[in-house]
């Protein structure tokens, strides 16, 4: 069997027909469900803001499931498989291994993906992503979720061996690339996070169809989060990789140096994982000794592995963009970035509000202690629409604008908006961010319709004032994310379909892909032996933003009832 | 030779690692040493740790030995639910129940005064969260936890369910009372 290339003209890579295919269609799907989680979290915005209060109850708690699973889970996979089958098959001009099983998987994810939401849909399993027995959904729930994650599991050994055909096949010289190593670290994340799934999804579903008679409520947590956090664990590897990509794609960046970049993508698996138990903190029945050393990620080391990235990523920039001859001062590199092309500007906020929003609060809310400040808050929340939103979907985002015209060959429609897109959905979704850990840190609970507390017969609480004003701001910011979100879907489906059709040989101009500068022209640049002090200083602020940070919320701790 | 494609060199492994890398590596890892080291730290000298003391238990006992809190340390009956006041003495247990969708009964404590609560679900799992101390702890069904407590300001408090638990969720809603030692 003869695989039949084609060479994209703007970039030379090689693109396999099977598996431009299955990227294509895991792409559009991801778009799909990005669309509707995205309409069910304005709803949720909407609802969450007092003044407006949009659902009545039972449609808020359905809106809120259906959100968080239609773009927690199926838009951020059906987008990571699209990106492991690029990783391999692309980035290493390789044939797709197996690709009807790839379309089988493809398939299962779909129909999982399809029967969830009409489950959740249908009010039978208004349960939240989490779904914690012993409250029970429609046995359809958890077997939806199965299917996805067998489906998923598929994609997964597609990539696994269309690596070993790339090797087999010498397709590639010597090692593969940072962006494939980290594709890799997310997969193998991915296996553990999808058997984790099982064990605990598998007896729920036999639970809730009455075959097995009890689920424990404490161990259904323990392993649960094994899926629940460690499948964001793969977005973190993901979009690390999309932020190399990036660099690599707009700046011709190569990495400072393929050793600690790797290294740092090889802790995640070591380390990363574990952190799972963070979700437990102030659960009974969970011993301190174990709460220190699996929710520190073994001591931090895989913190410390994203402080790494954090610096390399835009380190790679800044010594691509000193070569290209944007030396002087601290932030030239920096000003003379492309700001108006919305592949580099989302990563970039992605970067930025990964770590100084995302990063940072989760580091202190997975503290032992901490954790009873926030556990169950709006902190927490507050939190991953930091890391998963402005972190990877945003990430995913700027990747898809550059794959329109390399993969789907249709040039971008609505460029004018699309250079604004980032803008709108970063900031949006960073006050989003900033004001839910605002109402978490007074107190405000999470997937909560009614903190008016009307419906309790006269048994109320009063939160203070400002968190009624923090929630009306999360209410602004959600409406401006939603506009970002909402131009994005706009600009990619319409590209698709209205976009100028590129010939096979039609080369864009301006080129969407930087020439890389040569080795000669890196020797010198940056001060004395720092190659890349504008960098390190962000990198310095934001490790004393991190500290400050961390030691006020031990201050807070200290102020509240004393806890044995 | 760009991030996206393979390193230039075969042997990547022995290129030296760039001087604001190392000192990059070296700040997050001592650190990450800093963090390890103040959980362990605050069990020593803060007064913030909550407990792991857990014990199996059903519904049903659980119910039993709240009923009988309530019959010995009921001062009073209160609010618009009618819900008995109960002050155990300092030092004592506390027991209050969290069911589809309330907190029972009504705790009064004493600021300054450490007491045992024992906390379960007699349904589903559900949140502990006292405001405004601002204190959240999960409540998981068939498990007992008991930690101790020690209210550093006096008034009236709430415990609201802060994890999901079904339709009436945002009605669950209980009552802590704190008053001045001696009264």
């Amino acid at each position: 069997m003869s695989a039949t290339f084609r060479t994209c003209p703007d970039t030379g890579l090689k693109f396999e027909t099977d598996a431009e295919k299955l990227m294509k269609a895991n792409a559009v799907a991801a778009v799909v469900f990005l669309l509707i989680g995205g309409i069910y979290g304005l709803l949720v915005g909407l609802t969450r803001w007092p003044a407006v209060h949009l659902l009545e109850a039972d449609m808020f708690y359905l809106t809120l499931t259906a959100h968080g699973i239609n773009v927690l889970i199926f838009w951020l996979i059906f987008f990571e498989i699209a990106l492991l089958y690029f990783c391999s098959a692309v980035l290493l001009s390789c044939r797709i291994a197996f690709p009807k099983v790839a379309w089988g998987g493809f398939g299962l994810m779909l129909v999982g993906a399809l029967m969830n939401n009409y489950i959740v849909a249908s009010g039978d399993a208004s349960v939240m992503m989490t779904s914690y027995a012993p409250m029970e959904a429609h046995p359809l729930f958890y077997l939806s979720l199965i299917l996805f994650a067998v489906g998923a599991l598929v994609g997964c050994f597609i990539f696994f061996a269309t690596l070993v055909i790339a090797k087999e096949e010498k397709t590639y010289e010597g090692s593969v690339s940072l962006v494939t190593f980290g594709a890799i670290t997310a997969a193998i994340i991915a296996v553990f996070t999808i058997i984790s799934g099982a064990i605990i999804l598998v007896p729920t579903l036999l639970w809730s169809v009455g075959i097995v008679n009890e689920i424990d409520a404490l161990a259904y947590r323990l392993i649960w989060w094994g899926f629940g956090h460690s499948s964001q664990q793969i977005n973190v590897s993901a979009h690390i990789a999309v932020w190399y990509a990036i660099a690599a794609i707009v700046f011709g960046a190569k990495p400072m140096s393929e050793k600690v970049s790797r290294m740092a993508f090889f802790m995640y698996i070591l380390f990363l994982q574990i952190a799972s138990a963070h979700h437990l903190l102030v659960d009974p029945g969970v011993s301190s000794e174990f709460k220190m050393f699996n929710t520190s990620y073994a001591m931090y080391l895989a913190v410390m592995a994203s402080m790494v990235h954090g610096l390399t990523v835009p380190g790679s920039i800044e010594a691509a963009q000193r070569a290209k001859g944007f030396n002087n001062g601290l932030f030239e590199w920096l000003r003379r970035a492309p700001w108006g092309n919305p592949t580099f500007s989302g990563m970039f906020i992605s970067l930025v509000g990964f770590g100084f929003l995302g990063g940072i609060s989760g580091v202190v809310m997975g503290v032992e202690q901490i954790n009873v400040l926030m556990h169950n808050t709006l902190y927490v929340p507050g939190h991953f629409h930091a890391t998963v939103v402005i972190g990877t979907t945003l990430a995913f985002m700027a990747l898809t604008y550059w794959l329109v015209p390399v993969l789907f060959r249709r040039e971008l429609i609505m460029k004018g908006v699309a250079a604004w897109q980032p803008y709108m959905f970063g900031i949006g979704m960073a006050g989003v961010a900033l004001f839910l850990m605002g109402a978490g840190t007074l107190g405000v609970p999470r997937r909560h319709w009614d903190i008016t507390f009307s419906m309790t017969g006269g048994v109320v609480h009063e939160f203070p004032a400002a968190a009624n004003t923090l929630l009306a701001l999360n209410g602004l910011s959600v409406l401006l994310a939603v506009l970002g979100g909402a131009a994005f879907c706009v600009i990619i489906v319409g590209s698709l379909l209205f976009g100028k059709k590129l010939g096979d040989d039609e080369k864009i101009s301006p080129p969407i892909i930087a020439t890389p500068p040569e080795d000669s022209a890196y020797v010198g640049i940056g001060s004395g032996s720092i190659t890349v002090p504008g960098t390190f200083v962000l990198a310095m602020v934001f490790f004393v933003s991190f500290a400050v940070y961390y030691f006020i919320n031990w201050k807070y701790l200290a102020e509240t009832w004393g806890i044995g | 030779m760009s991030t996206l494609l393979s390193p230039k060199s075969k042997i990547w492994w022995d290129e030296p690692i760039e001087r604001s890398e190392l000192i990059w590596i070296s700040i997050v890892f001592i650190w990450g040493l800093v963090m390890t080291f103040m959980m362990p730290f605050w069990h020593v000298t803060g007064d913030q740790n909550l407990s792991n003391e857990t014990y199996k238990t059903t519904p049903e006992k659980f119910m039993a030995s709240t009923q009988a809190m309530v019959d010995e340390y009921t001062v009073r009956q209160d609010g618009p639910r009618n819900y008995p006041v109960v002050k155990p003495p300092a030092g004592g247990d506390v027991y209050m129940v969290s069911r589809l969708w309330d907190f029972w009964p009504i705790i009064e404590l004493e600021r300054g005064q450490t007491y045992r609560f024992h906390l379960s679900s007699l349904d589903w799992q559900h949140g502990f969260s006292l405001q405004p101390a601002n204190i959240n702890i999960q409540i998981i069904p068939k498990y007992e936890h008991v930690f101790t407590l020690t209210p550093n300001s006096s008034g009236e408090f709430s415990v609201i369910c802060n994890e999901y638990c079904g339709i009436g969720h945002h009605m669950m809603i209980g009552k802590i009372h704190v008053v001045e030692p001696g009264s």
